[in-house]
């Protein structure tokens, strides 16, 4: 292999690397606060990329199906809870919460389908869209069992994927898209070639890496939502309430899902069912970082990058088997350096 | 073997008779299915361990025997090559993940899976995304199983077999073992458990399962190809496990079927409805899996097994004790702390403390909150490793040594936060603490051969239980009793290890008055007995006038140590605990 070829296949390696780490992130953010591992990163960052393309194709984007279907799942849980609970008078702030807060983008985007925007109200439109999501989510499949083994709630989690990749399916067809890309221009460094929107795709995974990891370790709020994550219970008695924290984790990583899909989308075809694929390469850079590490995700998430590029170079069929193979050595080097903790488990599973 | 079983095996061998082929068909396939589904039963529902890559391993087994086939060898070899490969693949991804806690090891599984699913799919040896075709029918002497009828008959007995060999097994003491899992690490090693080894043989037993459906599934449908072997089918397996009832054997078969039938009637129903059906197939399932977690983690059996007739305990039949340690002569040195020190990065937990512990004697280690009793608890006890000193037991050095070993030397200890497993009755909780007095292994529990050592523990469980006054609620779930009793039911399990010294961690701890009276009772018939105690206690009224002597621990050092009237004299002890002398 030259020096030139080498190159070249590291620089690909680092684009694509960039992607993962955007998705990395967005699973290491949720672990901390939710210990939740959530599979259905992935299949955002689809709906994402989907929404957007068929918003540049003046079509309605199919993603406000889902939101239409979660968004009234999430008032009947709310409203049976209540319910329960004795407490219809809070009722109608349930509703406007769960129910109209949550719908109205789709409704936006009902409003003006067909009709030209322009790039940069259709790129706010898809985050719009794509923002609701993560805590409709939340609030349906894991609020119910938040108390739950971890065991149970990543069950629930891999369930969840194959749930709303099935409603992409319907929404978008079998048929991939690409959105345009923001940005046509070509950089040239040293007679290297980068593309603009690769280097869009690097700049905004350093930025949202950096400005995660200075959140949760500098700041009062940053520190609250990890506090939550490792204790409940001892969070709630110290005033964080864990129900809001989970929601402020999903919609900080709903917001870096669209951005991702709207970012990767022009780069690689997404289809409906390439979030999970997506979303497991990303985690395992996470789990190659230790999970619970900013810089460790984003340097994991580069080096699945390089190996599939290197690999795919070699033998493209392989490169899948590789990158997940290649998690059971790291898991090995990672189990001999600590060991696990001792977690006694309710008995119920 | 119950009476219900025999039925349900006799209605079961009518049952082609009356499902026609088509019917037929789906029972081989809830067959095939539960095999699976049989191994995650006892991975996630009884070993606390999961996999989302069960469809992988199925499709090695298939694949193996597949190939084998092709090259023109006999499907009988081919099941050897798939249990071969099943069980040493498994036996290798479980020795690499099975040591990694909380979501590492199932997410492990699903990396491995999907390696598997692009292996089969990437490999021309193995037909690559087409699959393979024309896979020969199993023969028997001479007569190949072609029709759906005669492969039911070999699915459903194999599957009959396995169903009671698990049963078998899980009524052992490797069995007890595996459900001793999810009581924690802590708990289980310091019973003398192998927890690693344990996880590893549940591990491999559910891999030979999956690679068994698999053989039959090459053979049966005689053309595999690798989406039946994906992560989406590892779910299913998963689902099945979990909606007939992930803690109970037959739960494997009742999800299988409910499963299978549900997906056939929906794949009737639903293009009459709509037109494009695949994608809410899926979804409605996905659906119904969320709502089974949320409402009914249990799933079905329990709910079946309410309408059956309550399975009578059989009574426990006196059988030879097993055999016992010989006791120490009393006033012999049994165990020796000197200059224990534990460090956990800047703070000195415990400070350069030492004392020791003959033969028949009751010591009370006692302190203030946060004195560093606990951790001195843990070092003994192998829990932690000091950071320096020495510790001896029976004249052997332990010094960060682990719990199983110095278990197996003769130490047993009880937990301050109860450890029991609530669903295991008083007298299986109790047989666990025999675990290092017996020796029969998987295949030795599975196959029923280990009848006269169970019955020894059973009755020696059962002499400890009446040793503690427990032996009415010998039957009774441990879950159920109350928390004094459980705490009692703890020294009864620590008792059936024949131990020379028992450790307990502030066992009066959230006990009424009544109960820490009756508590100090028997640990002074203990006493009587020979036992050698160490107690470690927050409870100073409980301790005074129980013990022989007190080593007083505060921030970390060594305060005092004495008979309780000294003790209670010390002014420095007075100081410590009451702030000073007014």
């Amino acid at each position: 292999m030259t020096t030139e070829l080498a190159l070249l296949l590291a620089q690909d390696g680092v684009a694509t690397g960039a992607i993962y780490v955007l998705v990395a992130l967005g699973i290491v953010l949720l672990f901390l606060v939710t210990r939740i591992i959530f599979v259905p990163f992935g299949d955002l960052v689809a709906y994402a990329s989907l929404s957007l393309a068929a918003l540049q194709a003046g079509q309605l984007p199919g993603t406000i199906w889902l939101v239409a279907v979660l968004a009234v799942l999430a008032a009947v849980f709310e409203a049976a809870g209540l319910l329960r609970a004795g407490r219809l008078n809070r009722l109608p702030r349930a509703l406007a919460l769960w129910l109209v807060l949550p719908l109205l983008p789709a409704a936006l985007a009902l409003g003006l389908a067909g009709r030209d925007i322009g790039d940069a109200a259709q790129v706010l439109l898809t985050l719009a869209l794509i923002l609701p999501i993560g805590p409709l989510l939340y609030r349906i499949a894991f609020r119910p069992i938040a108390d739950a083994p971890v065991l149970v709630l990543l069950i629930v989690s891999v369930v969840l994927h194959f749930a709303i990749s099935g409603v992409a399916l319907l929404c978008f067809g079998p048929d991939g898209a690409r959105p345009r890309p923001l940005t046509n221009a070509v950089v040239d460094v040293a007679g290297m070639i980068f593309p603009g929107q690769a280097l869009l795709i690097l700049a905004a995974s350093l930025i949202a890496g950096v400005a995660l990891y200075v959140f949760f370790t500098r700041s009062l709020t940053g520190r609250a939502l990890r506090a939550t994550a490792l204790n409940r219970v001892g969070a709630r008695l110290v005033g964080i309430r864990p129900g809001v924290a989970g929601v402020v984790a999903f919609l900080a990583a709903g917001l870096l899902a669209g951005l991702s899909g709207i970012l990767i989308g022009p780069v690689t075809t997404l289809f409906y069912d390439s979030g999970f694929v997506l979303g497991l390469k990303a985690f395992v850079g996470a789990i190659i970082g230790g999970l619970v590490s900013w810089p460790g995700a984003v340097l994991g998430a580069l080096f699945v990058g390089q190996l599939e590029s290197f690999t795919a170079f070699y033998n493209s069929a392989f490169k899948e088997v590789v990158v997940f193979a290649v998690l059971v050595p790291v898991l090995i080097l990672r189990s001999l350096a600590s060991p696990a903790e001792d977690d006694e488990e309710a008995e119920e599973l | 073997m119950r009476p219900i079983a025999i039925l349900g095996a006799v209605v079961v061998a009518f049952l082609p008779l009356v499902a026609g082929t088509y019917g037929t068909t789906l029972l081989n396939y809830v067959g095939m299915s539960a095999l699976v589904a049989l191994g995650l039963v006892l991975l996630t529902g009884v070993g606390g361990l999961t996999s989302f890559g069960q469809a992988a391993v199925v499709g090695l087994g298939a694949y193996a025997t597949a190939w084998l086939s092709a090259q023109g060898y006999s499907p009988w070899l081919g099941l050897l090559l798939a249990l071969a490969l099943t069980g040493g693949i498994t036996a290798l991804l479980g020795a690499a993940t099975l040591r990694l806690g909380g979501h590492l090891l199932p997410l492990s599984t699903i990396a491995w899976g999907l390696a598997l699913f692009f292996l089969f799919g990437n490999l021309e040896m193995l037909g690559q995304h087409n699959g393979m075709a024309d896979i020969p029918p199993v023969r028997i002497l001479g007569f190949a199983l072609l029709s759906p009828a005669a492969c039911f008959y070999l699915i459903w007995l194999l599957l009959g077999a396995c169903l009671l060999l698990c049963a078998n097994l899980l009524d052992s003491r490797q069995g007890r073992a595996i459900r001793s899992l999810r009581g924690g690490t802590a708990m289980a090693e310091s019973l003398g458990i192998d927890t690693f080894r344990v996880r590893l043989v549940v591990f491999v037993i559910a891999g030979l399962l999956a690679g068994l459906s698999g053989w039959l599934l090459a053979h049966v449908q005689r053309f595999i190809s690798p989406t039946a072997f994906d992560v989406s089918q590892g779910i299913e397996y998963l689902f099945m496990a979990m909606l007939g009832g992930a803690g109970h054997i037959m739960g494997a078969v009742l999800g299988a079927a409910v499963v299978t039938f549900a997906r056939d009637a929906l794949q009737d129903l639903l293009p009459h409805v709509m037109a494009n059906s695949g994608p809410v197939e899926i979804i409605v399932f996905s659906a119904l899996f969320i709502l089974v977690v949320q409402f009914a983690r249990g799933g079905l059996i329990p709910a079946v097994s309410r309408l059956l007739p309550a399975r009578k305990p059989a009574p426990i039949a006196d059988a030879p004790p097993l055999k016992r340690r010989p006791p120490p002569a009393p006033g012999t040195p049994i165990l020796s702390v000197r200059d224990a020190e534990k460090r956990f990065g800047g703070l000195l937990a415990v400070n350069r403390v030492g004392f020791d512990l003959a033969a028949g004697e009751i010591l009370g280690l006692i302190g203030p909150n946060g004195a560093g009793k606990s951790t001195m608890f843990n070092l003994i006890t192998g829990a932690l490793p000091p950071t320096g000193g020495r510790i001896t037991f029976l004249g052997e050095d332990i010094t960060g040594a682990r719990a199983r070993r110095i278990a197996a030397l003769g130490m047993a200890r009880t937990f301050q936060h109860v450890r029991l497993r609530p669903t295991m009755t008083a007298l299986e909780n109790v047989m666990l603490g025999t675990h290092l007095r017996t020796h029969a292994g998987t295949l030795r529990g599975a196959l029923r051969l280990d009848r006269a050592e169970e019955a020894m523990a059973r009755a020696e469980a059962l002499r400890q239980l009446d040793r503690v006054g427990l032996a009415e609620d010998a039957h009774l779930q441990a879950g159920n009793l109350a928390l004094g009793r459980q705490r009692v039911l703890e020294v009864a399990r620590a008792l059936a290890a024949d131990p020379v010294l028992i450790v307990l961690d502030e066992p009066a701890a959230g006990l009424r008055k009544l109960e820490k009276d009756a508590l100090a009772a028997l640990l002074r018939q203990l006493r009587a007995e020979g036992m050698t105690i160490l107690l470690v206690e927050h409870d100073m009224d409980f301790v005074m006038g129980l013990v022989d002597r007190i080593v007083v621990m505060d921030f970390g050092t060594r305060l005092a140590e004495g008979p309780p009237a000294a003790i209670r004299a010390d002014p420095a002890v007075q100081e410590a605990y009451l702030g000073g002398v007014a």
